[in-house]
C-alpha cells in the first residue's frame, strides 16, 4: 500500500553548506559544529552517528530549520533557510518536514487522533480526519484514536507520532534517536514502520543515532566527533 | 478563514484535559465577580436603606424647627407646603406622678400626631393611634423609663405644670432620639391641644416650635425649600431634611459605604492576582507543549491565540457564573441577614451591576491572562531537542509594556467607579504598584541572599529545600508575589474592619455612657460620685460646665447687633444660655479644623474654640473677639481655632470650649457621665439621686442608644460578612497559586525518590521551600498592609490607627502554615503514585 506518490529521485532536497554553530556560554565560546557540508537527494536515507555530545541534536535542529547557525547555510526543498524568521521557518517546517523525537513529544492533552491532525488542520487541509485515521490504521493504532498520551505504551506513543510525521507529506523526515526510549522488540517494530513509510511517502529520512546497527539501515551515514565530519557521507549504497 | 476555527478546535481540545488546573482560574474570577456583584447591588440597597433608615430618624420628609412660635405672616408660604403636616411644641419641665411621688425633670413634647416615618413603638400598640386621634379623650404617653422609676403604670395619671392627664400608653422607642444634643431628658408625650393649659408656655420659657411634613415620594426638598429658605432664615427657622439627616447619620455610613467599595476592589484584585499567578504556572506548564505546536509550524501568534482564546472563554464562564452568584448572593442576603438589617430590603435584580461584572470579569481574564500569555510567542521549537538552557522567554517584549500600562488603567478605571474620587483612586493605585515592586523586589532578594549565603554546611534536607529557591524552573518570584499579594490585601480588609468596627462600638455599645447627671454642684461632686461607686457604676467622664451669655462681637454689643437685621447674625445666637466647658485639648469625637485648641494667650487673653458650624452661621472668623457675661463677671476672649464634632459619638458636645485656667473659679456645675446594665438598676440610680440630691438630674440615654446600636450591630454584621467574601478569595488564591505550583515540582520528587530518597526527607524538602517562602510572603505581606491601613485611617477614614499584633500574627502563622500544608498535600499526592505513572501522567 503506497500512501504518497514517490518523488523523482536524484533531486537536492537538502544541502548544508559549511554549516558551523558556536554557543557563547559562560563568556567564552564554544563551536559544537565546524563546517559541516553534504547534499541530500530526494528519497534518501541518511543517518548522523555520533557520541553523545558530539552535536547530533545540534545539527538535525539546523537542518529542520528549529534553530539558526552561526555561519553557513542550510538549503531545505529549495528554499534557504538562513534568512527566514521564526515564523517563516515556521511555516516551511508544517510544509516540508515530518520530525519524530526520542521522548515522543506527543501534545499530552490531545488524543492519538487529534495529535495526528494538528500538522494537517495547522494548513488548513480538507477531509483531515479522513487522512489522519488512515495513517492512524497504517501504524496499527486506529482503535487506539481516541486515547490520550498517557493511556498509551511508549511504543505506541512513538507510532501516533510517525503517523503525524507523515501527515503532511513533508520532504524530509527528521527523526532524533527515535528508539533512544523504547526497549529493543519496540525499537525494532518502530523502526521497521519508519522505514516502510518512509519507502512507501519516498520521503527523505534524516536520523540521529548513536546506535550503529540502525544507523546501518540507511543509505548514507555521517560520523561526527566533537563538532567535526570524521567520515564524509559517501554515495555508497549500503543495502 | 479555517485558521481561526482551528485555533477555536484546538483551545477547547487541549482545554479537556487541563480544565481542572484552570479550575482555580476559574474559581479566582468567579468568587472576584461573585463578590463585585454581590457587593455593588447589596451597597446600592444599604444605601437605599440608609436613607431610608434616615427619614424614620426624622419622622418626616421635612421638619422646620423654631424658638419661638411660627409667625402667622409665614403661613400663606408655609401652606404650600402641603396639609401632611403635625405641629409639636417641646420644653423641659418638672413631671410629677402621682402626688407626693416626687418630681422629676423629663421633655414635654406636645404633638398634634404621630409620625410619618419610622416606629413609635407604644405599648399598647393602638396607643400611638389614639393619642393622634382628636376625637378621643386626651391622654399621655410616657417613655418607659420614666414609668419605671416611679413605679407608675397605664392607666395612672402624670401631671404637667397645670394639666393633669391619665396615662394612655408607654414608649419604647420614638423616632428621631438620636444624639445626646436632643436628648434633654425621658419624654412625656402629650396632645398639642393640652398645651396652653399646661400654662408653662409663656414668655421667656425655652419652648421650640417644631413642623414636619411628609410629601409625595419623588418630591425634590431642596428644591422646594429653596424658594421659602430666605424667609425661613429671616425668621431664625431651622430646616432638617433628610438629606441633611442622612449626612448626620454619621460617619460610620459614609465609612461603610467606603468600607464596602474597598472590599469589592479587594476582592476583584484577589481575583487578579489569582488569574495571573494561575496563568503564569499553567503557561510554564505548556511550554513543552507550545514548543511542539511550533516545530509542527504553527506560528508565534497562533500559539498564543490558543491559549489566549481558551483563557478568555473559560474567564467568560467565570464571569457568568460569578454573576449569577453575586446576584443569587444579595438575593438572599436580605433573607439571610433578616432581623439584622435596619430595614426591609427591597432586592431587585441589578442589571447594570451584572453587566459591569461580566465586562469587568472578561477583561481580568483576558489582561492578567495576557501578561504570562505573552511569553507563549517567544518559545523556541528548540524546546522540543532539549530544556533550553537560554531564557528564550525572558527576552524584553514591548507588548508587555502595553499589555501592563493597560491593566493599570484598568485597575485605576475601576478604582474610581468604586469611589469616585480620583485622589482615592490615584492613592489605590500608587499603594498596590508600591506593594507590589517591594514583593517582587523581596522575591528577588531572597533568590540572591539564599544563593549568596548558602549555608553548605547544613543538612541535606536544608540545603536540597533552599536551594530549590533559586534553581532553574523556581517559583520563589511568583509564589511570593502572588501570596504577598494576597497576604497583603487580606491583611488591609481585615485591618481597616477592625479599625471601623472599633470605632462604630465606641460610637455605640459597650464601654459607651448611657446615663448622664446633669446640674451636680461642685461641692456635691464627691457624694454623687461616691453614690455611683456604692452602686457599682463608674464614672466615665466628669465635664464641668459653666453657663455665660454673650454680651459683644468684636466690641459691638449684642443690643445694637440684635437691632440690625442685615448683619445676618441668628438671634438665638445672640441671645442664648452658652453652656461651656475648659479643658486645653480635643477629645477622641473633635477634630481640629481651623487654628490651634484651647489656649490661654501670653497676654491672659483666652483663645478659645469654636464649633465649625457654629462660626459660620454666626458670621464669625479667627481671630475676632467674643465679650461674655459669666454670672455677673465681663470675660474678653479671642476665637483661636474651630472644632468639628462626630455627633455619632455619645459625648456633651460644646459650642465653645475656653482653656483651662480662666473659669476653674467660676460658679459652675458638673455633669457625670455613666453606665447601667439595666433599666431596673437605672431606675434605682435615679430614685437614689432624687433622694440625696433632689437638684441634679439624670437622663437616660437608653432609648437614643438603642436605636443607634440597632444600626451598629446590622452595620458590623454587614461589614463581617463581606469581608468574609473577600477572605474566602483570598484563601483561595493563596491555595491556587500553590497548588498549580506543584506540576514544577512533581518531577524533580519522582526522581529524588528515584534515586532514592526516603518519603520523609521529601516531605520535608517541600516543608522547608514553601514553608519558608509562606512566611517571608505573609510577613512582607502584613507588612505592608500595616503600611496601607495606616494610610486608610489617616487619609480616608480619618480614624486613629493602632494595629492588633497577636490576629496580625494569627494570620501570618495561618498563610505560612496554609502554603506549607498545600504544599505537603501535593507531595503527598505524588509519593502516592508510583514514579513511573506520574512520569507518564506529566510527560
Ligand atoms: N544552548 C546551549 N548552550 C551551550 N552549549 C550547548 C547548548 N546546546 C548544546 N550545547 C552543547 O553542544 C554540544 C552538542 O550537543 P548535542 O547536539 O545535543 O549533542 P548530541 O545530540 O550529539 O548528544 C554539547 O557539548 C552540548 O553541551
Ligand atoms: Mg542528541
Amino acid at each position: 500500500m503506497r500512501l504518497y506518490p514517490i518523488l523523482p529521485s536524484r533531486m537536492s532536497i537538502l544541502r548544508v553548506d559549511n554549516l558551523t554553530k558556536t554557543y557563547a556560554s559562560a563568556g567564552h565560546a564554544l563551536t559544537v559544529l565546524h563546517a559541516v557540508s553534504f547534499e541530500l537527494a530526494a528519497g534518501d536515507t541518511f543517518a548522523i552517528v555520533g557520541p553523545s555530545g558530539s552535536g547530533k541534536t545540534t545539527l538535525l535542529g539546523l537542518c529542520a530549520g528549529l534553530d539558526r547557525a552561526t555561519s553557513g547555510s542550510v538549503w531545505l526543498n529549495n528554499i534557504q533557510l538562513d534568512n527566514l524568521s521564526e515564523d517563516e521557518r515556521a511555516a516551511v517546517r508544517n510544509q516540508h518536514v515530518g520530525f519524530i523525537f526520542q521522548n515522543f513529544q506527543l501534545l499530552p492533552t490531545l488524543t492519538a487522533l487529534e495529535n495526528v491532525l494538528v500538522p494537517l488542520e495547522l494548513r488548513g487541509q480538507r477531509g483531515a480526519a479522513k487522512t489522519a485515521l488512515a495513517l492512524l490504521d497504517r501504524v496499527g493504532l486506529a482503535d487506539r484514536a481516541h486515547h490520550y498520551p498517557a493511556q498509551l505504551s511508549g511504543g505506541e506513543q512513538q507510532r501516533v507520532s510517525l503517523a503525524r510525521a507523515f501527515a503532511n507529506r513533508p520532504a524530509v523526515l527528521f527523526a532524533d534517536e527515535p528508539t533512544g526510549n523504547l526497549d529493543p522488540d519496540t525499537s525494532e517494530r518502530v523502526v521497521n514502520l519508519l522505514f516502510e513509510l518512509n519507502r512507501e511517502a519516498g520521503t527523505t529520512l534524516v536520523l540521529v543515532t548513536h546506535d550503529l546497527e540502525l544507523a546501518a539501515k540507511t543509505q548514507r551515514t555521517l560520523r561526527l566527533r566533537g563538532g567535526k565530519v570524521v567520515e564524509p557521507a559517501v554515495m555508497a549504497e549500503k543495502r | 478563514m479555517t485558521n481561526t476555527s482551528w485555533l477555536f478546535r484546538m483551545a477547547w481540545r487541549d482545554s479537556r484535559r487541563s480544565r481542572a488546573r484552570l479550575l482555580l482560574f476559574m474559581a479566582s474570577i468567579i468568587l472576584g465577580i461573585a463578590a463585585l456583584v454581590g457587593i455593588n447591588s447589596f451597597g446600592d440597597n444599604l444605601a437605599r436603606s440608609i436613607s431610608e433608615q434616615a427619614r424614620e430618624l426624622l419622622g418626616a420628609d421635612l421638619v422646620l424647627s423654631a424658638n419661638q412660635p411660627f409667625e402667622p405672616k409665614l403661613e400663606p408660604a408655609l401652606s404650600k407646603l402641603g396639609a401632611a403636616r403635625t405641629r409639636e411644641v417641646s420644653f423641659a419641665s418638672l413631671v410629677q406622678f402621682r402626688p407626693g411621688k416626687g418630681t422629676r425633670l423629663a421633655q414635654v413634647r406636645a404633638r398634634d400626631g404621630g409620625f410619618f416615618y419610622g416606629d413609635w413603638d407604644t405599648e399598647p400598640k393602638a396607643a400611638a393611634q389614639r393619642f393622634a386621634d382628636t376625637t378621643a379623650a386626651p391622654g399621655a404617653l410616657v417613655d418607659d423609663v420614666l414609668l419605671v422609676q416611679f413605679g407608675a403604670k397605664i392607666g395612672d395619671s402624670v401631671q404637667v405644670g397645670q394639666v393633669t392627664l391619665p396615662i394612655i400608653g408607654r414608649v419604647l422607642k420614638t423616632p428621631g432620639q438620636s444624639g445626646i444634643t436632643t436628648a434633654v431628658a425621658p419624654t412625656v408625650f402629650l396632645p398639642l391641644a393640652q398645651v396652653t393649659a399646661t400654662g408653662l408656655v409663656q414668655r421667656g420659657s425655652r419652648v421650640k416650635y417644631t413642623r414636619s411634613y411628609r410629601f409625595a415620594p419623588g418630591t425634590d426638598v431642596a428644591a422646594l425649600l429653596k424658594t421659602l429658605q430666605a424667609r425661613l432664615d429671616a425668621a431664625d427657622i431651622d430646616t432638617d431634611t433628610v438629606a441633611s439627616r442622612q449626612q448626620q447619620t454619621g460617619r460610620a455610613f459614609a465609612d461603610l459605604t467606603r468600607y464596602l467599595s474597598l472590599v469589592a476592589f479587594v476582592a476583584l484584585l484577589l481575583g487578579c492576582v489569582g488569574v495571573a499567578s494561575a496563568v503564569n504556572l499553567y503557561v510554564r506548564e505548556k511550554l513543552a507543549a507550545v514548543a511542539v505546536l511550533r516545530c509542527l509550524g504553527a506560528s508565534g501568534r497562533q500559539a498564543l491565540l490558543i491559549y489566549l482564546i481558551q483563557t478568555a472563554g473559560l474567564g467568560l464562564v467565570g464571569a457568568v457564573l460569578g454573576a449569577g452568584l453575586g446576584a443569587a448572593v444579595q438575593g438572599l442576603l436580605p433573607r439571610v441577614l433578616g432581623d439584622f438589617l435596619p430595614v426591609d430590603i427591597t432586592v431587585s435584580v441589578s442589571w447594570p451591576a451584572i453587566a459591569t461584572g461580566l465586562v469587568t470579569g472578561l477583561l481580568m481574564a483576558v489582561l492578567f491572562a495576557l501578561l504570562p500569555l505573552l511569553s507563549i510567542r517567544r518559545v523556541s521549537p528548540l524546546r522540543v531537542l532539549r530544556t533550553a538552557f537560554e531564557d528564550d522567554t525572558a527576552a524584553p517584549d514591548p507588548l508587555r509594556g502595553l499589555v501592563i500600562g493597560v491593566i493599570s488603567v484598568f485597575i485605576l478605571v475601576f478604582a474610581y467607579g468604586q469611589t469616585r474620587d480620583w485622589k482615592l483612586t490615584l492613592g489605590f493605585g500608587a499603594g498596590l504598584l508600591a506593594a507590589f515592586a517591594a514583593l517582587a523586589g523581596l522575591g528577588r532578594l531572597l533568590m540572591g541572599a539564599v544563593r549568596r549565603f548558602f549555608p553548605a554546611g547544613w543538612g541535606y534536607v536544608w540545603r536540597q529545600g533552599l536551594a530549590n529557591l533559586y534553581r532553574p524552573q523556581n517559583q520563589t518570584l511568583t509564589l511570593v508575589t502572588s501570596i504577598g499579594l494576597g497576604t497583603f490585601l487580606l491583611a488591609t480588609l481585615f485591618l481597616t474592619q477592625a479599625m471601623l468596627l472599633g470605632r462604630v462600638q465606641i460610637a455605640g455599645q459597650k464601654s459607651a455612657a448611657n446615663l448622664v447627671l446633669f446640674d451636680i454642684q461642685p461641692e456635691q461632686r464627691a457624694g454623687v460620685e461616691a453614690l455611683l461607686t456604692a452602686q457599682k457604676l463608674p464614672v466615665l467622664q466628669r465635664v464641668p460646665i459653666v453657663t455665660m451669655r454673650l454680651t459683644a462681637i468684636n466690641r459691638r454689643p449684642v443690643s445694637v447687633l440684635k437691632k440690625d437685621t442685615a448683619n445676618g447674625i441668628p438671634a438665638w445666637a445672640l441671645t442664648r444660655e452658652y453652656r461651656v466647658t475648659y479643658r486645653d485639648s480635643l477629645n477622641s469625637s473633635e477634630k481640629l479644623t481651623s487654628g490651634t485648641r484651647p489656649t490661654l494667650g501670653a497676654d491672659g487673653v483666652p483663645r478659645i474654640s469654636v464649633e465649625t458650624g457654629y462660626l459660620e452661621r454666626v458670621k464669625l472668623k479667627l481671630g475676632d473677639t467674643l465679650d461674655f457675661n459669666v454670672q455677673g463677671a465681663p470675660l474678653r476672649t479671642i476665637i483661636g481655632g474651630t472644632r468639628e464634632i462626630d455627633r455619632s459619638r455619645v459625648q456633651p458636645s460644646f459650642l465653645v470650649i475656653f482653656p483651662v485656667g480662666v473659669l476653674e473659679t467660676a460658679p459652675q456645675f458638673q455633669v457625670v457621665l455613666t453606665r447601667t446594665g439595666s433599666t431596673a438598676a437605672l431606675a434605682a440610680v435615679q430614685q437614689a439621686l432624687v433622694r440625696q440630691f433632689p437638684n441634679v438630674s439624670a437622663i437616660d440615654l437608653g432609648l437614643i442608644l438603642r436605636t443607634l446600636d440597632d444600626i451598629v450591630d446590622k452595620i458590623s454584621f454587614v461589614i463581617r460578612f463581606m469581608a468574609g467574601f473577600s477572605i474566602l478569595t483570598g484563601l483561595l488564591v493563596l491555595s491556587s497559586s500553590v497548588v498549580i505550583s506543584r506540576y514544577q515540582r512533581v518531577r524533580e520528587s519522582v526522581l529524588l525518590r528515584t534515586l532514592g530518597a526516603s518519603r520523609a526527607q521529601i516531605l520535608r524538602i517541600t516543608l522547608v521551600e514553601y514553608g519558608l517562602l509562606g512566611l517571608l510572603a505573609a510577613l512582607a505581606g502584613i507588612g505592608l498592609a500595616v503600611l496601607a491601613a495606616w494610610a486608610l485611617a489617616v487619609f480616608v477614614f480619618e480614624a486613629s490607627f493602632g494595629p492588633a499584633v497577636l490576629p496580625l500574627l494569627g494570620l501570618a502563622a495561618l498563610v505560612t502554615a496554609l502554603t506549607a500544608g498545600i504544599g505537603l498535600l501535593n507531595s503527598r499526592d505524588v509519593l502516592r503514585r508510583s514514579p513511573l505513572e506520574v512520569l507518564r501522567a506529566e510527560g
